[in-house]
């Protein structure tokens, strides 16, 4: 992928102002048109509105910590401080002022969860067709929508998966399509809309599914078999390489009138320019391999396999091509492409190198992607591959957040990075351990010892009995 | 059109020195004993005699010749009961001719179904249930319609045909309320009528035999198979279990049970919780998951992962349903014991979980005379596990079912052995 822009830059000098970014909105009076007549790169109409909110420092002492970017720390610290992990270590705490101080007696930390593969929001609990928002399965290639704007903030599903300890989702469209439209990385916490949710800054994805599901749907009109699939991506591929090369042209010479804005083709392009990622749907290891091929034939890079339940049968590929994982643990059987699923999975991908992701697509599993990552490990453990603690907590934190590329921002409790942070009741890959405490930017989102300051959605409120939805119980 | 016959063949290849059918003497030495229906032994032994637990406690005498199971150190439990599932009669969901759990009813009665008669004893998640889950003794499940129809209970042997697994059958009569749509109903009090209309219709057949042979009798809404079948329920011989999530209708189911003397069981049952003294005082058990809390319709607005522990609370009988990690009923059936422990962790006591998922099913299902518990006399479905059964890290070493632990390579752990280095050798 780097090579092949590298090339294209040397053939068109002016391209290089759009690949440092430099390509800002052209002026426009107030009156004018806005900057949605153009097909600007890294356009942003929809941006985020999140402001973490202002809070109190927090000092966590006597911490049995998974960083996810070293060994295992016991009777450590974390300092976090303005939304920002400040430090975080072993033996004598530092001074930390008017911080919060609260003594974790053993129990364990952990950077905030992160879950690559959701559709909270775009379908939302209670279900049925009226909140049915995940596939817009009217073509086969659908990259003009952009799922955000299916995903309702008052999912009752929401609170559900912070109180399992996940700070940050990729919401993707669904499978039913070839190329499913733009994904988008959201905070969980309440807001009114889902710009209050959207992680700033974060890169948007590009939904693409392999097999069963769009050979299924649009076996009518096709594509009703594999090599239709294929033929869909290229199809769409080659144009979009086609229209990134027209307005990449034209927004470095400015000459003429510009060309018509294609809302698919922009998203596609922006795939090609490398500025949005590949989430790819894809359960065998043959098919797989010919997305692999793929994205070489028009140059771009995938950047996670979803589902991939033959993930480790091309495992080293997988590691060569620099490709990441979201898995289950254990999910299978459900389909024909789904038969081969092994329980070794995550493990067999690990240990050829490649990065390990437990992923949910299911609000259910979203709330226990320890307990998933647990379950995976023991069958590693099973066939003589073993992974301690420390290393294993990156399957759901620095992991999926290289996935989204946010590991420079999130996934690791290292200091400078966002504080999304977990307590826990006890060690996170225990059946019985629960969050006690969930932090966001360092703002307190979770208490379970308080069930009364439990986020409760709107959709909630009346239907569902306040008792349900307390993050409190048993400790 | 399916061509698994190598596969299956293979599976046949049994790993070990046990024999099938295990006309052997097995002492189980060391191990702490959950017995389930007694207080916990440690270091205790178990002694197997041709597939019965024949002796059990911490001084017995181990019958010379016989196999000795190390098991100090180890957790040894029943083999656990998995209440509700499709193993053997949904092999891939997604293709048809492998779905064998329902009926295709004309008015979604279809109480004369026997789901037991497909059951696939080939099928590749019996011995994955078995053998990743320490599961003995599964429901097989119909699943559809209004009536669905009625439900086994098997024990999960290894290399026999049906016969010589099924332990009860029919165990079950299956109906889901709180679903207009599953009755062909327009509303769910009109599905409720429906049932009390077929219960009303089964009673008044059963009374007129003979005017209804002479044709001599209203026209009634179901078939004489079904009316027959449906005797086993009104005779008391077979529960009724009942989908119903809503605690409304939980009340009317109840209240139905009362109505005709019958006994009933809920099945899903995510508000019972909101009614846990009526269902205690009505003696109605609950099967149930614990690891749903999403209000994912309207008849579930009030589900919670409290759910199991809140009614064992309020002293109603609760057994564990296997389907919050994974969804799937049969490839993911081995998940039941992470649902104990999620129980645990949301307020259930680990006797009461353990419980859940072994005796209470059991006698749930009517099989508790022969399984669910360790005793003399029961049959030898013992587990030894590594550790506490409910943690992820616990693996079951010896699933002994009908007195054999022989384990065969299962069709995950062959592909886990092809690709375990890359690049494979075919």
């Amino acid at each position: 992928m780097r090579q092949f822009l590298v090339l294209l830059c040397l053939a068109a000098p002016a391209l290089q102002a759009q690949s440092t970014g430099s390509a800002a909105a052209p002026a426009r009076s107030p009156s004018g048109p806005g900057s949605g007549a153009l097909s600007q790169p890294n356009a942003d109409p929809f941006p985020s509105t999140y402001k973490a909110p202002t809070a109190r420092a927090v000092l966590i002492t006597n911490a049995t910590i998974l960083t996810a970017a070293g060994p295992q720390i016991d009777r450590g610290f974390v300092l976090m401080r303005d939304g920002k992990i400040v430090s975080v270590g072993s033996g004598a705490a530092p001074a930390a002022g008017d911080a919060e101080v609260i003594d974790a007696n053993g129990r364990y930390v952990t950077p905030g969860l992160i879950d690559t593969h959701s559709h909270m929001g775009a379908g939302s609990a209670p279900g049925g067709q009226a909140l049915s928002d995940i596939n817009e399965a009217t073509a086969p290639t659908t990259a003009h929508v952009w799922v955000e704007h299916s995903v309702w903030p008052q999912d009752a599903q929401f609170p559900r998966v912070l109180a399992g300890g996940v700070t940050t989702l990729q919401i993707l469209p669904g499978s039913a399509n070839l190329i499913g439209g733009r994904s988008v990385v959201l905070k969980v916490v309440p807001s009114t809309s889902v710009q209050g949710m959207k992680f700033p800054g974060a890169k948007y994805g590009l939904k693409m599914a392999c097999g069963e599901n769009p050979k299924r749907v649009y076996a009518a009109r096709g594509p009703s078999t594999r090599m239709g699939n294929v033929a869909g991506y290229r199809t769409a591929w080659i144009q979009a390489e086609a229209y990134r090369r027209r307005w990449d042209k034209w927004l470095g010479d400015r000459s003429g009138d510009p060309p018509a804005r294609d809302l698919a083709l922009e998203t596609l392009a922006d795939v090609l320019r490398g500025n949005i990622l590949v989430q790819n749907h894809c359960y065998r290891a043959d098919e797989m391999l010919q997305m692999v091929d793929i994205a070489k034939e028009f140059g771009y890079q995938i950047r996670s396999f979803h589902h991939g339940v033959e993930a480790y049968k091309l495992a080293d590929v997988m590691a060569r091509e620099n490709i990441s994982g979201s898995l289950w643990s254990d999910w299978g059987g459900f389909k024909m492409e789904a038969i081969d699923g092994i329980r070794a999975n995550l493990a067999l991908v690990h240990n050829a190198g490649a990065r390990a992701i437990v992923h949910s697509d299911d609000a259910s599993g979203a709330q226990r992607l320890n307990q998933d990552a647990s379950k995976a490990r023991a069958a590693g453990a099973a066939i003589g591959i073993t992974i301690d603690d420390a290393t294993l907590i990156k399957w759901v934190t620095l992991n999926p957040a290289w996935a989204m590329d946010l590991d420079s921002r999130i996934g690791s409790l290292e200091a400078g990075k966002n504080a999304d942070v977990v307590l826990w009741s006890a060690n996170p890959f225990s059946v019985y351990a629960r969050p006690d405490r969930v932090w966001i930017d360092g703002a307190p989102r979770l208490d379970r010892s308080d069930p009364r300051q439990a986020w409760r959605t709107d959709f909630e409120l009346g239907y569902v009995p306040a008792a349900s939805t307390q993050a409190g119980g048993r400790r | 059109m399916r061509t698994p016959k190598l596969t299956a063949l293979a599976l046949l290849a049994v790993i070990g020195a046990s024999s099938l059918q295990a006309q052997e003497t097995v002492a189980i030495t060391g191990g702490t004993i959950y017995p389930v229906s007694g207080p916990r032994i440690e270091n205790g032994t178990i002694v197997l005699t041709n597939g019965v637990i024949t002796a059990m406690g911490a001084n017995v005498a181990i019958p010379a010749g016989a196999r000795r199971v190390d098991a100090a150190g180890k957790w040894v439990t029943p083999g656990l009961v998995a209440p509700v599932s499709s193993l053997g009669v949904v092999e891939v969901g997604a293709v048809t001719d492998t779905r064998d759990a329902s009926s295709r009813s004309t008015n979604g009665i279809a109480a004369a179904f026997r789901v037991w008669d497909a059951i696939n004893p080939n099928a590749m998640s019996l011995p994955v249930a078995r053998q990743d889950g320490g599961i003995t003794t599964v429901g097989v499940m119909p699943s559809g319609g209004f009536v669905a129809g009625m439900g086994a209970v098997i024990d999960l042997r290894q290399g026999v045909m049906v016969d010589a697994m099924l332990r009860k059958s029919p165990a079950v009569m299956v109906a889901t309320l709180d679903n207009a749509a599953a009755a062909q109903a327009g509303s769910r009090a009109e599905a409720l009528a429906k049932l009390r209309t077929l219960l009303r219709d089964a009673r008044e057949f059963n009374l007129g035999r003979v005017r209804y042979d002479a044709g001599n009798m209203r026209e009634l809404s179901a078939s004489r198979a079904d009316l027959e079948a449906m005797q086993l329920v009104l005779r008391g011989t077979i529960p009724l279990v009942v989908n119903a999530d809503r605690a409304s209708e939980i009340l009317n189911v109840i209240a139905l049970g009362k109505e005709f003397g019958i006994r009933v069981v809920i099945n899903s049952g995510a508000e019972a919780w909101q009614v846990g003294a009526q269902l205690a005082a009505a003696k109605v058990p609950v099967m149930t998951g614990a690891m749903n809390n999403i209000p994912d319709g309207f008849s579930s607005l009030g589900q919670r992962q409290e759910n199991l522990g809140l009614l064992r609370a309020a002293g109603v009988q609760v057994a564990i349903v296997g389907n919050g990690a994974g969804g799937e009923d049969n490839f993911n059936i081995r998940n039941l014991r992470y649902e104990a422990g999620n129980a645990v962790a949301y307020g259930m006591t680990w006797d009461d979980a353990l419980r859940a998922i072994t005796l209470s099913p059991a006698e749930i299902l009517g099989v508790s005379d022969r399984v669910g518990s360790l005793a003399v006399g029961k049959a030898a479905n013992v587990v030894v596990w590594s550790g506490d059964p409910f943690e992820y890290a616990t693996q079951p070493l010896h699933v002994f079912v009908a007195g054999s632990d022989a384990k065969v390579m299962t069709r995950q752990e062959m592909l886990t052995q092809r690709y375990r280095t890359l690049p494979v050798k075919y």
